[in-house]
């Protein structure tokens, strides 16, 4: 059998598969015989899930062969490691759950073993998904396969690192902040973060409830439609998923960029974006408008600005109330050895969580604790009102909002594991969207220094679709979405 | 705004996290920087403005009062550090 080209997006193996021209068993082993020799240097995975993928194969492979079976069918997927597998190791990244192994399937993975995917392995994070650049894991960072001294930006650098590599073609990942649109962005592929309430969040790790949504990595606009479809849909176990039927995603495709209303906010170009990222920004701009989108820079989102303080109100705080279920008593790691009760939950927790989770927890600890809730954390839940507001007053006038994704390219290794602030300050354009709750994509739009620059999109509620139509418009009238990073080995 | 060694110590303990003294001082150093941070947030008028606790406007969600099956005490015990007799052993509360 000749070679599988690994190159392929999920649509291409799916139209090879029903061809005949491999089988998912072959497609399988193919992808884990790779994604095991890039690890080395990528340390993308946390878990393989070999035996796994193989049995997901053949079971495709009969599927296939009795003619049914949908686009997902056979397709190896990489998994975040804060989605919760039955009877696979789910760490997100923490020695507090370094041995945990989930007994149920949360709802994102019972939907992706129904689509027929074929799950290669648990990808790396930043512990518990708090962080920018996939280092603060307990399995080591993750590199990025553009360049491997600089990070993959994260929370889900694994999941980006191993599509940007050509490892698997798709994988899911999770954004609070930013965590599927940052890391996108920095490794060069197309990263989306649905609208809050589109996906269902039960059995995955909770970081900040009223932020966090599951979305999909895929190298084209076409294989993010069809993994978001999989996954999408309300969830009777998920109170806060949207009672909404799920479109098909690739709905808009086919109406081109000719009239679509762009809005570039100034607000989004300020202080801080690096000039090679603004550069491929101002260029990508004009191919918008050269295709026949109607450029609109007097949208204004002035509180928006505000949001990375908002965040950093909200998300701890919730994070401190989510996180405070590790207490070593039903599950996870635990301290045995303690003077009392009080003492071994306190040993469990400090011996536990890394530097990150320990910062967070104590900064929504204190943001939450007496006297000092009304000057924090309900005057940020007033702060988001204001937010939300503007985002719904622009997009009355515009379709689409387009920003870059990260005011910079992927830095070094250490640069700024010791500056919270330095690190928090990446995600200064992807996290008011989670503050507003719309659906955000990040897409690639050109390269800075040699590295991928992404360009955010961000839609109406619920309006994916529109997102993901106006992505496939750009790739067809660019190639950024496929350039590969150096093979290496 | 810069927090007190004794303040860095009661959030700790609030938290129910065993930190280090390193621990303690490095992390009194870097919230009082965020905290100084969030005052930004005290330029920006609220008033009569209502607070979002989340995007959805969802209220209230329920369900049919209907028994469904529920994941088995074993597998649950599976993961748990210390079992005894179908229970989770914990150390005394009250001494």
């Amino acid at each position: 059998m000749a070679t599988i080209d690994l190159g392929r997006t999920a649509h291409e193996h799916a139209a090879a598969l029903r061809a005949g021209e491999y089988t998912a068993r072959a497609l399988a082993e193919a992808t884990l015989a790779r994604v095991h020799a890039q690890d080395g240097d990528l340390n993308a995975y946390i878990t393989f899930t070999d035996d796994l993928a193989l049995q997901q194969a053949d079971a495709a492979d009969a599927a296939l062969k009795a003619g049914q079976g949908g686009p997902l069918t056979g397709i190896p997927v990489g998994v975040k490691d804060l989605i919760g597998t039955k009877g696979v190791r789910t760490t997100a990244a923490s020695n507090m759950l370094g041995n945990f192994i989930p007994p149920y399937d949360a709802t994102v993975a019972q939907r992706l073993n129904a689509s027929g995917a074929v799950t290669i392995g648990k990808t790396n994070l930043d512990e518990f998904a708090m962080g920018s650049s996939t280092e603060h894991s307990a399995f080591g960072p993750t590199k990025n396969p553009w360049d491997l001294a600089r990070v993959p930006g994260g929370s889900s650098g694994g999941s980006a690192a191993t599509v940007a590599a050509r490892g698997v073609p798709i994988a899911l990942g999770t954004d609070t902040g930013g965590s599927i649109r940052q890391p996108a962005a920095l490794c060069g592929i197309l990263g989306l973060k649905p609208t809050y309430g589109r996906v269902s969040r039960w059995g995955v790790v909770a970081f900040a409830s009223s932020l966090d949504q599951v979305g999909p990595f895929a190298r084209d606009a076409e294989d993010a439609a069809a993994l978001l479809g999989a996954v999408a849909g309300h969830d009777p176990m998920d109170s806060t998923s949207a009672p909404l039927p799920v479109p098909d995603f690739t709905e808009r495709f086919g109406r081109g960029l000719d009239g679509l209303r762009v809005g570039v906010p100034s607000d989004f170009f300020g202080e801080g974006l690096e000039d090679g990222v603004r550069e491929a920004l101002e260029r990508s701009i004009d191919v918008l408008a050269a295709n026949g989108a109607v450029i609109n820079r007097d949208i204004t989102l002035p509180t928006a600005q505000a949001g990375l303080t908002v965040y950093y109100i909200i998300a701890p705080s919730e994070a401190s109330a989510n996180l405070a279920r590790y207490d070593g008593v039903k599950y996870g790691y635990s301290y045995l050895d303690g003077r009392n009760a009080e003492d071994e939950m306190s040993q469990t927790r400090g011996r536990g969580f890394g530097a990150e989770v320990k910062r967070r927890i104590m900064l929504g600890t204190y943001a939450l604790s007496a006297g000092y809730y009304d000057a924090y954390y309900l005057k940020a839940q007033k702060v988001r009102t204001l937010i939300r507001r503007e985002f719904d007053a622009a997009l009355d006038q515009v379709d689409v909002i387009l920003t870059p994704t990260s005011p910079n390219v992927a830095f070094r290794l250490n640069e700024k594991l010791d500056a919270p602030l330095a690190m928090y300050l990446n995600d200064l354009y992807t996290i008011p969207v989670n503050i507003a709750g719309n659906p955000g994509v990040s897409l690639p739009c050109g390269f800075s220094e040699g590295l991928p620059v992404g360009m955010q999109l961000i839609g109406r509620m619920f309006e994916e679709s529109t997102l993901l139509g106006a992505a496939h418009g750009f790739e067809r009238v660019t190639d950024w979405h496929r350039q590969a990073p150096p093979e290496r080995g | 705004m810069a927090l007190t060694p004794a303040e860095v110590r009661h959030i700790a303990t609030l938290a129910r996290l065993a930190l280090s003294d390193d621990e303690m001082s490095r992390l009194g150093t870097q919230l009082s920087a965020i905290l100084d941070h969030f005052e930004v947030l005290k330029d920006i008028d609220t008033e009569g403005v209502p607070p979002t606790a989340q995007s959805l406007d969802l209220h209230n969600v329920q369900r049919a009062d209907v028994v469904t099956p529920s994941m088995s005490a074993a597998d649950l015990e599976l993961n748990a550090p210390r079992v005894e007799d179908g229970y989770l052993r914990v150390r005394a509360v009250l001494e």
